[in-house]
This record gives C-alpha cells, structure tokens and sequence, in this order.
C-alpha cells in the first residue's frame, strides 16, 4: 500500500491540519509507515468473527431522563479562546 | 396521480426521498443530564459533556430509546433489539465534538411504511427505510457581529431521530402529504412535537429527475428545509433545473444544496464540499444498544390509538364519511373533543357541528379547540336539547352562538331566552291562521297552482313564531289549511 501526495494533502484538510508543500512530502512517508504497519493486520484471518465492539461485554449503562447537569455557562465557556457575553464566538461562518 | 415535467426531449418524472430529523420528546439531552427546554438562556442547558470538555463521557438518556422505539412501532416498522452508535466526522462551529454520535451501520428501528392519502382520496404506501438516534447541533447567530458568529450550544445534544424514506415520493404534493402524515403520527405519539417553525422537525429533501422506465440518476440533496410549503417548492424548482441541465447534454453533480425561498432557487451549499467523507466509525466511548423484547412489547401495548386506526374506528362506530373522519383526526385534540361530543349521541349530528359551527366560530374568535369557547360537554348537552325537540335546528345556531358569547349553558341560554320549541298545535294553528288572513291574495295565488309559495308560508310562520315553532308541526297545520 502506497498512500499519494493527494491523498495526503486530503487527508490533512479533512482534519483541519494546515500543511506546508515542503511538509508534505515527509508527512507522507510517516502516514504511510503507519498505515503499512496496521495493515498487518489484515494478514489473520477473521473470516466468520464478529466485529470486536468493547473490551468489556457488559450492556450499555443507560440513565432515566431527568435533569442533573448544566446551568454552569461560566465553565462551559472558560476554556473558549473568545466570547461575548453569554456566547462563544468564532470566525463568521455564512452559508 | 402522476406529476411530470414537460421537456424538450420529452417527459420526467421525479424522484424524491426524504430524509427528517424530528427532534425527540424527552426531559435531557440524549448523552447528558442538561436540559433540553427551547427559549432558555443562551448556554445555561450545556454541560461539560455537550460542550466536549476533554475526557467526559456520554451515557444514553433511556427515555430518548422508548420514544425512538414508539415512533418506529408507530411507523409499523422492524425494531433492531441491537444497535450501535458510530462517530460522523465533520468540523462546525455549532459540534464542539468535531464529530456528531449517530447510528450508521446498525440503526435501531429498519424497514416500516406510511401510507399517504392524496386529493380525492387516493392512497399510496411510502416506504421507510430506516430511523436512527443522534444528537443535534448548537445553534449559530450570525446578525449579533459584522465579523462573528456568535455560538449557543443549549440545542447541542438533544435527541433527534433521522427518519429517512424509500425515493418513493413522485410528486411535490406527495412529500407534503408525507410529512404532514408523518407529523400527524409523531404528535399522537408524543415523540416530537412537529413544530417546523422552532426547527424541532426540519427535512432534507433528496431530487433526481429521469425519463420513464430508466433507473436512477444523480441525486442533490436540499438541506434543512423548514416548512411543507418550501420542501414542495424546493422539490419544483430543483427538479426543473436538473432537468434543464441535463436536456442541454449537462452531468447534474452530486452536490449538497440550500433552498432560497427568497429567489425561489436551490444553490451549492460550499462548506459541504467535503461533506460525503465523513470517516464514520464506532463510538469507542459507547457500547451496543441492546433491548428486551419484552420492553418492546410492553411500550407497543401502552402506545396509543393511531390516526389510521381512529379514523376507521369513527367511521365504523358513529358511521360518518371517511372524509369527515380524516377532518377530525388529523389533530388528537380535535378527535378526542369530537369523542366527547359524539359518545351515546347521533355521530353524523355531531360531525357536523364540530367541523361546522364549532370550527367556524373558533377560527372568527381566533382560539384552538383547547380552549374552544364551547366545551365538548356543552356541545354534547346541546345537542340533547335538539334531539329531543325541545329546539329546533334553526333555533339551536342562535343557542350555539349565544354559547360562544356568553359561555353559558345551553339549557341556561334557552331558558331565559324563552327559545323552547312550540310544539303546541293550538298555538301554531293559530300563526298559520293569523298568516292566511294576513296574506289573503298569496293564499288565493296559492291555491291556483302556484305552489312554490309554501316556503314563503313556512318562513311567514316561523317568523310569527320568532322561529321556536317546530317545523314539522308547521308543515303539517299549513299543508292542511291551505288546501283545505
């Protein structure tokens, strides 16, 4: 398997990474030394085994609809890199 | 029923799917204990989970699976009792996650159906392909900055369910009578409330166009229409311009677009350009669902009477027309007063005045059927009166709207007002004697064939009677006199 500069520079975009051209092809050859090492493990046979979905096999914890959370704006916005008032903002974004 | 488009190169026909995102009834947020109230203040229904704080972890609001499960058994569709849940990657500024938590591969409700009623009657079977859990977004303001977005994240979390149909759908008024079906069932539910104006119900609308006969061509999908009327606009116009393109040796492009209702035009929504690559893969954080049978049949014994079911349980119990009994079920609130009304009475008697009068005077008052001016139970006892003959039909419009005025009962109103029929024949004689001497001439007319001149009699003795004498009774003394 050998992963392209296009697919690369994609990929890159997809996760919001900003890659300079000079950038791209060393980024290249370390994704595709990854991608090579997990495709090992295409190599055992998982013919007629389940997909593994959790380490643990209990059920999934579900909880009763009340509410218990929220009402704490000041820590929710805390972390923001800017605010307004009672909101986050960011960049305009306009259809 | 068939719409086509008329082209240069001949006729289309269209295709249309739909996908809707109906916004669950529940207390909380599908993963988190925050609030899911509309209106509040900007912020305050977030919690560390729905803000995507590093490290917290979702847990599944049970109540948000019961209701998903209702709407499926609602939509007679097939119950998974396991489903997972699986990450769609996508960057906004209304995901603090950077990924949404959806169902992809493994949704929990598969294949069911819906059957559409069409003007004059007409039904057609639509299929569901499948419905699945996620959660919605927050809510991006965009007039409050020349230059910023300002983000509310109190709608990010809430349960939405993504109902998505079979490209069953022909015709535009088609997808209206699927989306107004589809909320009908939603709401006697009690899933979601169906309010497209709030956005807790929004449809992305899939279009292609082709030629009889041929398969499927490309598709566009219409995001986030908010109203029936623009999804069937949306679907004319979209369908027209493929059609357009491809009559003029052009490829219509897989794209995403966006409704202008403005314009009346579909355009690229740009920021979807990426949108199909959305590397889903299983939430690490989420286990599979996993139900009980016996859940499932203990939430379908306890779900209530749906609107196909009432409607040919009114035709069959109080014998009206399939149509007036569509009329009063496509709101449960109007049935259930309709019931009130109907129940030990003459159902065809009560039909009438409930989408008559009663509709009438609620729309000149401007209030909804839950809070008529008339309660059911007055309407019920006013009809009592009518049937037995203590008032008459003309006479009960005057009780009915003196209801509406006053709110009063409708013995009340009759009482005071003195409007208790005449069923006395020595008085009624008496008025159609009084009429005769009155209108000798006309008698005398009457009497040399021309008979059309009974109703002007009627009306005379009515008139006399200030309209309380019973009808039948005057008929039978004017019959009687003038001929004799």
């Amino acid at each position: 398997m050998s992963l392209d500069l296009a697919t690369t520079r994609r990929i890159a975009k997809l996760a919001r990474i900003g890659l300079e051209d000079a950038e791209l092809e060393s980024v290249r050859q370390k994704l595709d030394g990854i991608l090579g090492w997990v495709d090992q493990l295409s190599e055992v046979d998982v013919e007629g085994v389940p997909p593994m979905v959790g380490t643990e096999m209990e059920a999934l914890r579900q909880r009763e609809d009340v509410v218990t959370d929220g009402n704490c704006r000041e820590a929710v916005l805390s972390c923001a890199p800017e605010t307004s008032g009672p909101f986050y903002t960011v960049p305009k974004v306009v259809e | 029923m068939s719409y086509v488009i008329e082209g240069k190169t001949g006729n289309w026909e269209i295709v249309v799917g739909l996908e809707v995102h109906a916004q669950i009834i529940s207390q909380s947020k599908l993963f988190s204990g925050a609030s899911t109230k509309f209106g509040g203040e900007p912020n305050t229904q977030v919690s560390l989970v729905d803000a995507a704080f590093p490290g917290m972890l979702p847990v599944i609001n049970r109540e948000c699976v019961a209701q998903a499960v209702r709407t499926g058994l609602g939509l007679n569709a097939r119950i998974n009792l396991e489903s997972r849940f699986d990450r769609k990657n996508y960057f906004y500024a209304d995901l603090p996650q950077g990924y949404q938590i959806s169902q992809f591969a493994h949704p929990i409700v598969g294949e069911g159906t819906i059957e559409i009623e069409l003007a004059g009657g007409e039904t057609r079977q639509i299929g569901i392909t499948r419905l699945h859990m996620e959660q919605d977004a927050g809510k991006l303001l965009h007039d409050q900055d020349p230059t910023r977005s300002f983000v509310d994240l109190n709608r990010a979390g809430v349960a939405l369910m993504e109902i998505v149909s079979e490209p069953d759908i022909r015709a535009p008024e088609e997808a209206g009578a699927y989306l107004r079906k589809l909320r009908q069932i939603l709401r006697y539910l009690g899933t979601c409330d169906g309010n497209m104006e709030e956005g807790s119900m929004r449809a992305d609308v899939n279009v292609s166009v082709r030629k009889a006969g041929e398969p499927f061509r490309t598709r566009c999908e219409i995001k986030n229409v908010n109203s029936i009327r623009f999804v069937m606009q949306a679907i004319e116009v979209e369908a027209a311009r493929q059609v357009e393109i491809w009559e003029n040796g052009g490829e219509v492009d897989q794209e995403t677009r966006l409704f202008d209702p403005g314009r009346g035009e579909t355009r690229t929504m740009r920021s979807k350009e990426d949108a199909h690559d959305y590397r889903y893969f299983p939430d690490p954080d989420l286990l599979p669902l996993v139900i009980e049978q016996a859940w499932v049949d203990g939430l379908k014994a306890a779900l209530p009477e749906l609107p196909d079911a009432k409607r040919a349980r009114f035709q069959k119990d109080y014998g009206i027309p399939f149509y007036d009994a569509g009329v009063l079920v496509a709101e449960q609130s109007v049935a259930d007063f309709f019931e009130t009304v109907a129940k030990g009475r003459d159902g065809k008697l009560a039909v009438t005045w409930v989408t008559g009068d009663l509709f009438a005077a609620l729309n000149r008052t401007g209030r909804t059927i839950e809070n008529s001016p008339v309660s059911a139970e007055a309407l019920g006892k006013m009809l009592d009166l009518i049937s037995d003959g203590t008032i008459n039909g003309k006479i009960a419009k005057d009780v009915f709207e003196d209801m509406v005025e006053t709110g009063e009962s409708p013995d009340a109103i009759v009482e005071k007002k003195g409007l208790k029929q005449v069923t006395d024949t020595g008085v009624i004689d008496a008025a159609v004697d009084a009429i005769m001497a009155k209108h000798a001439d006309k008698v005398e007319e009457f009497r040399s064939g021309k008979d059309k001149l009974f109703g002007f009699f009627v009306g005379q003795v009515m008139k006399e009677t200030k309209g309380k004498a019973n009808p039948a009774l005057v008929n039978e003394a004017l019959k009687a006199k003038l001929n004799g």
